[in-house]
């Protein structure tokens, strides 16, 4: 190879005007409505949450145990659009919220949601869920019942544990009938965490709740 | 082949396509390009059915890209038989006398060599995306070499 050509293999890399470049990108693709699944990750007590929305709202929380964020954009991109991209910006009213629960000075969230990665029951549930107020909880019978079976208690915990939307709806905030705290999808120890900051652990509830 | 999430595919090939269009149109232009390559890009991307070598296609986008670009500032009322430099990109390191130097090539050859070089094809891809044949783009790259010798000073 001449020493020409070795040259030419040689062009400078501009990573950070690439990088720079992808980031407007995102933002002009975003704004241009051309895009079918925004992401971004958002910092949380926790640990890191990533929150995806369509132009309907937002459709998918993850985190936690075993939380891969490559694995929740891939498997948005096959079950929603392959049009999916990083987008902070367009979380900075989502930010806001999750910042404020997260401080204790929010008890209900006020944002847009898409119900689409559930079908049937499940979405049943995950809807009566949704209605749980802050600070109160419910159990996998009792959902199952407001859902419209009231045997199907195992089904209800199978829908409340494949919760796409964890947090804002607040599958945390049910729990075994006997009094146990049941499962979590991100870690039974974020679901602690979580009814901790609501002030309803159970065992550690304020006296007079 | 499952099509990647965009995202992905962005962080993938973004590096090559800004260093492919910062040697085609220089860097004051190649974020303007870069946007509308992606744009392309995005408004196809659900459609494409062929995802087998998708660094081709966007290098081919990018390479139309270019191609509106220079013919854009052709069309500017600017009274010149050369394109004028643009003389606002800073000198640094990366802004060698080769790089200017390839800029001056004719577009095949330009397209040709860049293709070759910068992104590491083989002359039948480059053919393809510059639709001629292999031959031709052996021809361009051989030209285009030929004039970078001469105007290239170590």
């Amino acid at each position: 190879m001449s020493k020409l050509e070795t040259a030419l293999r040689k062009v400078p890399g501009y990573e950070a005007e690439a990088a720079a470049a992808a980031s407007r990108f995102a933002e002009h693709a975003a704004h241009e409505g051309l895009v079918d699944v925004a992401y971004t990750t958002v910092d949380s007590p926790v640990g890191a949450v990533l929150v995806a929305a369509t132009h309907r709202g937002l459709v998918r929380i993850a985190f936690g145990a075993g939380f891969n964020a490559d694995e929740v954009v891939e498997d948005l991109s096959e079950r929603i659009s392959p049009r999916v991209l990083e987008v902070p910006s367009y979380f900075d009213g989502v930010r806001r919220e999750l910042d404020e629960y997260f401080e204790g000075r929010r008890t209900s969230f006020d944002l847009p949601l898409d119900w689409q990665l559930t079908r049937g029951f499940a979405r049943q549930v995950l809807r009566r869920t949704a209605k749980i107020p802050y600070g109160e909880v419910s159990t996998y019978q009792r959902m199952a019942a407001a859902a419209g079976s009231p045997r199907a208690y195992r089904a209800a915990g199978n829908a409340l544990g494949a919760n796409p939307i964890p947090i804002v709806v607040p599958c945390h905030r049910v729990l075994h009938s006997g009094g146990g705290l049941g499962g979590y999808g991100g870690g039974l120890e974020r679901k602690e965490f979580l009814l901790r900051l609501e002030g309803s652990l159970p065992g550690e509830r304020p006296a007079g709740a | 082949m499952e099509l990647p999430p965009f995202q992905v595919f962005m962080d993938a090939h973004r590096d090559d396509v800004f260093r492919f269009l910062v040697a085609c149109v220089g860097a004051e232009e190649a974020d303007d390009c870069f946007q509308e390559t992606f744009l392309s890009a995005l408004r196809a991307y659900p459609r494409l059915e062929d995802s087998s070598n998708l660094r081709a296609w966007i290098l081919t986008i990018a390479h139309r890209k270019a191609i509106d670009a220079h013919r854009s500032r052709k069309r500017r009322p600017v009274p010149a038989e050369k394109l004028p430099e643009r003389g606002t990109e800073p000198a640094t390191a990366r802004d060698t006398s080769l790089w200017n130097a390839v800029r001056e090539l004719p577009g095949k050859q330009r397209a040709a060599v860049l293709h070759r070089f910068v992104n590491d094809l083989a002359y039948a891809d480059i053919g393809q995306m510059t639709g001629s044949s292999e031959e031709a783009a052996r021809r361009n790259v051989h030209e285009g070499l030929k004039k970078l010798r001469g105007a290239w000073q170590t």
